[in-house]
Formats: C-alpha cells, sequence, structure tokens
C-alpha cells in the first residue's frame, strides 16, 4: 500500500511561526512523495488543532502523522493517544521537532530555519514510511513486594502494602525489628515514649499474615525487572532456636566473647549470645550475634553456649539461601551518624556522646536505667552542653547538608535532660534553629522557657579535657563574645549518614547514590520516593535525612506507589525494543557487552543474541555496536536512520 | 643533607636563639641548613587579596634564590615564614595566567615554574631524619622536664599547607618525647596567641597568652615549647603584662623546640643564647641538671 503521510505544522504561538514561514513550508510539503496532506495552525496541541489532525486522519485516511512542532517529550504521547482513538497504530505518528531544534535557536534568521524546519519535517517523513505498527508489550507482574530494612519506615511501607493484599517480606539485617527508633527514649512533639512507638509497629508487623520478618538477611544477589525481580537471600539461621529457648541464660553466662553493645553504642557490653536489646519489645529473645561469635570472628570451634544448653536450642546451621520473585523493591535501609573521631577538634572522651548514646543514657531500658549519668565517673551532669551541626552544614570538612533532624531532636534531649536534672543547665550551641514542621517551632519555644535552656548561636572550636570537667570553647555571634563553659558532659549531634554498606547495595540494586551515599531518588519533587530503576522505591533515611513523621508519609508514598502499580493485571512496555535478525547474527556478544540494562544476552547453544524486551530501553547501544547490523532498534532501523541521513546531507551530497 | 635555608628577618635579631640553636642542633642529625647568600622579606602577612601580586613577589624571589642554589627544596624555621612562601607557592601553582604576569613582571629574574618545596624544620625530622635518630642523638635526655607544646596557627593552617593536623598535631610531642621530655598535652596549644595585635592592642595578647599559659600549668608544664617567634614573643615577653592584669599569675620559661633540642643533644649552651629570653629558663633547666 503507497503510504498517505499526514503532515501538521505548528506555529506554536509566535514560538514557531515567528522565525519559520510556516505557510512556505506547508507549500513546499504538500507534493512531497507520500503526503496526502498537509496543514499548519496556530496550536496543534489545542482541542480544535486535534481535531483538524482527527478530521484529516479520517478524510484522507492517513497511514502515518508527521507532527512537526515541540520535542516529543511535550506531545508525542498526546498525539499518539489521539491516532490510536482514531484507529491509527500510534507508533505510525513521530514527532519532527521544529521549535527546539530549529525555530528557537534561530530566531532573527528566517531563511535558515524555514529550511532547516524543512529539512527536519522530509527526514522524518522518511522516517514514517518504514514506521511499522507495533503493539505494547505484555510484562507479567508478580504481586509481591520485598522491603530492605525494619525500621519503621519499613515497617510502614509493609503495613500498607500488606494491608491493601498483597505479600510483603522484611529483610532485616539485625536480629530485631524497629530501627532507630528503638534506641531513641522519647519522640519530639508529643513525647511520647519511642519504644513504645516502636513497639506498637513490631506487634502489629507480626501479627499481620500477608508480611514475612526475615531477620539477621540481607540480599545476596538481584537480577530482573520491575514485575519480575529474582533475588536471592542470604539468611543467617539463629543460632538459637526461639522455640525451645526457656531463657535461662546458661549461655549468656557461658559465653567467652564480650563485644561492646552496637545497640547502646558502645555504652555497655554483650555477649555473644545474649538477649534482643530494649526490655520492652514483645519480639525480646535470646539471640547470637554471629558477628561477635569466636566461631566466626576467630574461627573458633567454640561451643561453650551449645554446652550449657539443657534444653538444646543452640546449635550452628549454615546460612540459608532463599531464591524469590518479587515485583517491587524497597530500599528502607536507614541511617547512622557521623563518627565523632572524625571531628578532631572534639576530645575523644567518655563524656562526649553522640545524640544516640545519649538517647541510650535517658532510656529507662539503657546503661543507667534512666538516670542521667556521665558514663567516665557515674555522677549526675550537672551542665551539659549540646552542640548542633556537628559534621553538618561544613561543606570545607564535612558535609554540605543540614541534617534536618538536629535542631528538634536537641532540644527534645535538652529538655528531658532538664526535667530529669532539674537542677541542670543546658547550653545549646547552634547555627540556626530549622524548626519547620507542624507544631515544631511552638515545641522549641516552649521547651526553651518551660526549660530554661540556654541557646547560644556559634560554633564550639574546641573540646578537651580539663581535669573533672570537659573545657568547652565557642562562640557566641550574638554577643560577638567568646564563650568558655566548663561542662560535665557534651552531647555531639553528629550529622545523619546513611547506613554503612548503602552504597554496595545501591550498586547491587543498580541504583544511584548521591555524593554522601544516600540512594538517590528519581527526581526531587515530583518522583520523590521512586529510584530510576522501575520498580524500586525509597522510603525513609535511607534516601536522606528525616524525622519520623516525613519517613511514614514517604512509606505510605512508596507503598501507594506500589498498590497502584499492582492495581494492573500485568505490565506494560513500551514495544520500541531492539530486535535481532537470527539469520545474520554471529553471536559475537558486542551488544551484550554494550548494553546497560542487561536486556541482551547469547543463546550459549544457538550462539544468538537474544533481548529481554521486557528490560529493553531502546536505546540503541546494540545496534551501533553489531559489526553486522544483525540487531535493530524498531522504528528506528538502519534503513531509516539512513534515509533520514541523505535527506539532512542532500545540499552536501557530491555531484556526479 | 645540605639544604637551602630561609631564615628571615625575625631570626636575625629577636629570635637569633632559634636560628643558633637550630643549625647546631640540625647539623647534629646531618642537615646541613645553608642559609641563601641573598634573601628578602618573605611578605610577613599572607597577602588574602585574589589580585594583590605585588605582595606575592616578595615570597616568590626567595624561592627563586633558592632553585639558583641549584635546590628544588627551601626550609625555613619562622612559622610565619613557612606560611608566607609555601601559600605564596601554592597561589602562584594554582593560576596559570597570573603565573605568567609574576614571571613577566621579573623580568629580571628566571622564570619561575613554582616547583620548589618550603619546608619546615619539624617536617624534615618527622619525615627523613624520622624520631629514632633523634633518640640515637640525645645525650642528655630531658627526663622529669614536663613541657607543653605550642603550635599557634602558621604551622597548621590552612589545611592545604600545614604540616599536620589542624586541629590534633602531634609532631611535636613526638619529637619531644624523642627528646626524652615528659610531652603535657594542652588543649590550648592551637589556640590564637593574639599574633600582631600586640603591636596596638596589647590587652587582646594578655588575655589569649593568660588562657595558654595558665591552661599549660595547669595540667602540670613547666615550660612551654614553641617554633614561632611571633609566639615566642607573645608567649614569653608578654608575661609581664599578664603579671600586671592578673594578680596571682605565675611566670614560666618559653623555648623554641630546637633549644631544647640542643640541650638535649649536649650541645654547647652558647648556642641556646638564652640571654634573649624574656623569663630566663636557666633556674628551671639547672634544677633538673639539664645545664651546668
Amino acid at each position: 500500500m503507497k503510504p498517505r503521510i499526514g503532515v501538521f505544522v505548528c506555529h506554536c504561538g509566535l514560538n514557531i511561526a515567528a522565525t519559520v514561514e510556516v505557510s512556505e513550508v506547508v507549500k513546499a510539503i504538500e507534493h512531497y512523495p507520500g503526503v496526502a496532506h498537509a496543514q499548519d495552525y496556530i496550536y496543534m496541541c489545542s482541542d480544535p488543532g486535534q481535531e483538524l489532525v482527527r478530521k484529516a486522519i479520517r478524510e484522507k485516511k492517513l497511514t502515518g502523522l508527521v507532527m512537526s512542532n515541540c520535542s516529543p517529550s511535550l506531545h508525542e504521547r498526546t498525539f499518539r493517544n489521539l491516532a490510536a482513538s482514531e484507529g491509527l497504530n500510534p507508533y505510525l505518528v513521530e514527532v519532527a521537532n521544529i521549535r527546539e531544534y530549529c525555530s528557537w535557536p534561530h530566531q532573527g534568521d528566517k531563511e535558515t530555519a524555514t529550511k532547516k524546519a524543512l529539512t527536519i519535517i522530509k527526514a522524518t517523513i522518511e522516517r514514517v514510511k518504514r514506521n511499522q505498527a507495533l503493539v505494547p508489550l505484555i510484562v507479567p507482574l508478580q504481586k509481591r513486594v520485598l522491603v530492605l530494612g525494619g525500621g519503621v519506615a519499613g515497617m510502614q511501607t509493609a503495613l500498607d502494602i500488606a494491608n491493601g493484599g498483597y505479600p510483603v517480606t522484611i529483610l532485616e539485617k539485625e536480629a530485631y525489628l524497629g530501627g532507630r527508633v528503638r534506641q531513641l527514649e522519647r519522640t519530639f512533639l508529643t513525647m511520647e515514649s519511642a519504644p513504645d512507638l516502636a513497639n506498637e509497629m513490631i506487634d502489629r508487623t507480626l501479627k499481620q499474615p500477608n508480611i514475612e520478618v526475615l531477620t539477621t538477611s540481607r540480599i545476596e544477589n538481584l537480577s530482573g525487572y520491575v514485575g519480575n525481580f529474582e533475588v536471592q537471600i542470604r539468611q543467617q539461621l539463629p543460632w538459637v532456636d526461639p522455640a525451645r529457648c526457656n531463657g535461662c541464660e546458661a549461655c549468656v553466662a557461658a559465653c567467652p566473647a564480650e563485644v561492646p553493645s552496637t545497640f547502646d553504642r558502645g555504652l555497655t557490653t554483650r555477649k555473644a549470645v545474649d538477649w534482643t536489646p530494649g526490655e520492652r519489645h514483645g519480639d525480646r529473645r535470646i539471640f547470637l550475634d554471629h558477628a561477635a561469635c569466636l566461631r566466626v570472628t576467630r574461627q573458633e570451634n567454640c561451643t561453650a553456649c551449645r554446652e550449657a544448653c539443657a534444653e538444646g536450642a543452640i546449635d550452628y546451621p549454615e546460612d540459608r539461601l532463599i531464591d524469590r520473585t518479587y515485583g517491587a523493591i524497597v530500599v528502607a535501609t536507614g541511617h547512622d551518624l557521623y563518627r565523632k573521631s572524625a571531628l578532631t577538634e572534639y576530645a575523644e572522651d567518655p563524656d562526649v556522646l553522640d545524640a544516640l548514646q545519649f538517647e541510650r543514657l535517658l532510656s529507662e531500658d539503657g546503661p543507667t536505667g534512666g538516670k542521667v549519668l556521665r558514663p567516665s565517673d557515674g555522677k549526675e551532669p550537672k551542665e551539659v552542653v549540646f552542640v548542633q551541626c556537628a559534621g553538618s552544614r561544613d561543606p570545607d570538612k564535612h558535609f554540605p547538608y543540614c541534617s534536618k533532624v538536629c535542631c528538634m531532636y536537641t532540644c527534645k534531649e535538652a529538655r528531658r535532660y532538664r526535667e530529669k536534672v532539674p537542677d541542670g543547665q543546658a547550653y545549646i550551641f547552634y547555627i540556626d534553629i530549622r524548626s519547620t514542621g507542624k507544631g515544631y517551632e511552638e515545641f522549641v519555644k516552649e521547651s526553651v522557657e518551660k526549660e530554661r535552656l540556654l541557646y547560644l548561636k556559634g560554633k564550639v572550636s574546641k573540646i578537651a579535657r580539663k581535669g573533672d570537667k570537659l573545657l568547652v570553647l565557642g562562640g557566641d555571634t550574638i554577643t560577638g563574645l567568646q564563650v568558655e563553659v566548663e561542662a560535665d558532659l557534651v552531647v555531639l549531634a553528629m550529622a545523619t549518614v546513611p547506613n554503612p554498606g548503602a552504597k554496595e547495595l545501591a550498586r547491587l540494586l543498580n541504583i544511584n547514590t548521591d555524593p554522601y551515599g544516600f540512594i538517590q531518588e528519581a527526581h526531587p519533587k515530583l518522583a520523590p520516593v521512586e529510584t530510576l530503576t522501575a520498580g524500586i522505591y525509597l522510603a525513609g533515611t535511607s534516601q536522606a535525612p528525616k524525622d519520623i513523621p516525613h519517613a511514614i508519609y514517604q512509606a505510605g508514598g512508596a507503598a501507594s506507589k506500589i498498590l497502584s502499580l499492582f492495581s494492573r493485571k500485568e505490565l506494560v512496555h513500551e514495544p520500541l525494543v531492539a530486535r535481532v535478525d537470527q539469520e545474520i547474527c554471529a553471536g559475537c556478544g558486542y551488544c551484550r557487552d554494550n548494553c546497560a540494562f542487561q536486556a541482551v544476552d547469547v543463546d550459549p547453544i544457538r550462539k544468538k543474541a537474544m533481548v529481554n524486551e521486557a528490560l529493553c530501553e531502546g536505546c540503541g547501544a546494540c545496534a551501533t555496536a553489531c559489526p553486522s547490523g544483525a540487531i535493530q532498534v524498531k522504528n528506528l532501523d538502519s534503513k531509516q536512520v539512513f534515509d533520514m541521513i541523505s535527506i539532512v546531507t542532500q545540499d552536501y551530497s557530491m555531484q556526479p | 643533607m645540605k639544604i637551602p635555608y630561609y631564615p628571615g628577618c625575625t631570626l636575625k635579631t629577636k629570635a637569633k636563639d632559634l636560628e643558633d640553636s637550630a643549625i647546631a642542633a640540625a647539623k647534629v642529625l646531618g642537615v646541613e641548613m645553608e642559609e641563601l647568600p641573598q634573601w628578602n622579606c618573605c611578605g610577613t602577612v599572607y597577602s588574602l587579596s585574589t589580585d594583590d601580586l605585588i605582595h606575592q613577589i616578595g615570597p616568590i624571589r626567595n624561592l627563586i634564590r633558592a632553585k639558583e642554589q641549584g635546590s628544588d627544596r627551601l626550609v625555613t624555621l619562622c612559622s610565619m615564614c613557612y606560611n608566607t612562601l609555601k601559600r605564596a607557592n601554592e597561589f602562584f601553582l594554582a593560576d596559570e595566567e597570573k603565573r605568567d604576569r609574576i614571571n613577566r613582571y621579573m623580568d629580571e629574574e628566571m622564570d619561575y615554574a613554582g616547583d620548589v618545596t618550603v619546608v619546615h624544620l619539624l617536617e624534615i625530622l618527622r619525615d627523613e631524619i624520622g624520631m629514632d635518630k633523634v633518640k640515637a642523638a640525645v645525650k642528655k635526655p630531658l627526663t622529669g622536664l614536663k613541657v607543653s607544646p605550642y603550635y599557634g596557627c602558621m604551622l597548621l593552617r590552612p589545611a592545604s599547607i600545614g604540616i599536620d593536623d589542624m586541629e590534633r598535631p602531634t609532631v611535636m610531642e613526638d619529637l619531644l618525647r624523642a627528646l626524652g621530655a615528659e610531652v603535657i598535652d594542652d588543649p590550648y596549644k592551637t589556640e590564637c596567641c593574639g599574633a600582631y595585635q600586640t603591636v596596638n592592642r596589647k590587652d587582646v595578647v594578655v588575655t589569649c597568652v593568660h588562657s595558654i599559659l595558665t591552661s599549660a600549668q595547669g595540667n602540670g608544664a613547666e615550660v612551654v615549647a614553641l617554633s614561632c617567634p611571633l609566639c615566642d614573643f607573645n608567649l614569653d615577653n608578654r608575661q609581664k603584662d599578664i603579671q600586671q592584669a592578673y594578680a596571682g599569675f605565675h611566670t614560666m620559661p618559653v623555648l623554641y623546640f630546637t633549644q631544647l633540642m640542643a640541650i638535649a643533644f649536649d650541645l654547647d649552651e652558647s648556642v641556646c643564647r638564652f640571654e634573649l629570653s624574656s623569663q630566663d629558663p636557666r633556674p628551671l633547666l639547672k634544677s633538673k641538671g639539664l645545664i651546668a
């Protein structure tokens, strides 16, 4: 059948028409071979404009459209949908971009612009002549979600998805759920108990039948794509069987390995086999920390705990590898605090704590039973200095970003300190108070007034041991004076950093991180819970520092994105993918080596390249690498490209 | 090892004690510091204006003098000279256009490419001689002498030219330990001495130095060791003023690290030029049996 192509030239108001002589373009193209209809209009994307296109498709029985207007990123979809509604295959519609590529850069040069517009349109006509009618690809969808991280963000995402009726697996690297919130004493604004909050959520998570929790587990391997991620999970099987353990602690007494407690951030020690931290938590049990056990750390064949156990609850099984398919993945791997030793101007001293250590000191299930006592000598500190922005907002030496939550939690911690030590004085050094949330500013104001917190606007330049005290040197930029405080205890609001291992995880998942290791969202405003890899979502502080409410918002956002993904029966994928001519392909594998999406592979037996259409993004890197032209991108094959090149180079071709 | 040496003005006048003891002590370790046959002012205070090229020319000329000696290194003793010369070279290297302008301006000089490395004697001791060798050269260990090192700012800041961690330097501590002294770590060792405020705002210097010295004394120090002649002036000479401002202040001797090296190496006392100190260190050193 002879092609009957419609060419529509848009004025875009004056955006195109002021530079390109639109009527001349139409006149010149009307009789071009294959063109059945040519027309211009002031706004082709407007309703009357679209109506003109519809009418032409119907009346002139068009077999293809060349929409000569703005960039395809703006209205390609609009006109393809229009074609589909008129029964014309949408993949027979192409955009000739005569705005961004022509009228805008050539303003004031009508002659050149008009000529160039014509060239672009003709080239596109040649392309459309060889376009095939394509149908979108249908990809099966596994409606099952993997959540990485069992903190509040991970649990909230899992709960929202599970409540929507889909099965969820939570992978948690620790032996218990709860994440950072479990380490805190209270939460700001309402001053409610943080362990209670975490506990309530843990309880709901464990009781939700759609949620499977795998603790001491991590992701080992990942392949596949949205809808069909093939995941290998490594689970350290518990060496203490919770079903048989009666909590007698005989193993704890027998264990020779004593290590600093990561939960108490080194303020206490624990045995390799010991209780899960946090007395108030519902999932409390004795567990054996592989990372601390002599069997792992020193490769010794220690069996002290197994011998001590009268119930036979202890054994040392190998790790279990689990292969699963998931439709979507959520990264909720959380954060850590920047290490104190990085700030060399502050002494490494037992009485210089980071904010999480201070939370442990405040906590009833902490090392001091909730009494504020100095780690060095167990005395009650009467002068406590809080240092905000320790490592944050310091582009020269540490991190340029604001850690966002420190202003609020420092205020909360200072307030709690004063409530517990009413005759104590709290000093807070700050750069600015950033209390930008609902009720946040009111909370700070109320705390300052009620607890007479002494805020000093300035940075602390030095912290040093001075006998029984800590000498704190700083500045007060409001009075312009230097400040010297002899403190009993110093609390550093260390910068929020991603959990260690975030970068490796990102590499494994093929997603991006920012320069500091936080997972990069797809778009800071319009896609804050997605990553650039379809099917992988984000929640909580793995993306950026944030407080509990914001982590919960993001968790809800990620869950709703996944629920909307799962509301479809199957996934639809653009058919503009690579295709291999099996007759020509020699199986050299250059295409595979050049594919950024792992979409091409070579069949080891037939020695032919094969395209996984669900993974292919149609970028064409394989087609340019192929020595024989066997692999081509649909609707942009080499014939089409050469046809377009001949049009563009017509003026330059050598005369015979 | 022979190395061209840039003294600077103060080492020929007020800080003769630093120069004489340094040259003598370095010689013991096989480092021959050969004074440049010709040199001019280092510039004293590094100019922070980016277009102030004329202030960079003085220090650059000194580096050319080192080049003329066939060396690509130049050693300094004064912290201020170290700072100014090193930063001028850094400035010179960073900007090709300015480099050209400076070279064209100094048309009577050979073209300079920024290839002279400025080093401080402490760096040579740490990185090339090594503290073990220093220790081996000690004949009269400073046993029982409680010394608090004081760095000031010029050896450590900015970080790009600092000889050690700007917040927690240890080079002087390591040296003093090698000499057998008991090192007192003092939090004020990198705090400001007041610098040139000593000219017209003596009160500022008195406040700064009072904090530094009382902190060192509080930690048990008997003597302060330093490397900068300006710090030395403020910490040593200004003690008279501190006494007037703060009743009950006890004076203490302040020595260059090189003087302590000379004592530990058992060199002739005359190289230490103790008579230049405002707070005479001799009674203390005698009581410890370190000098006769």
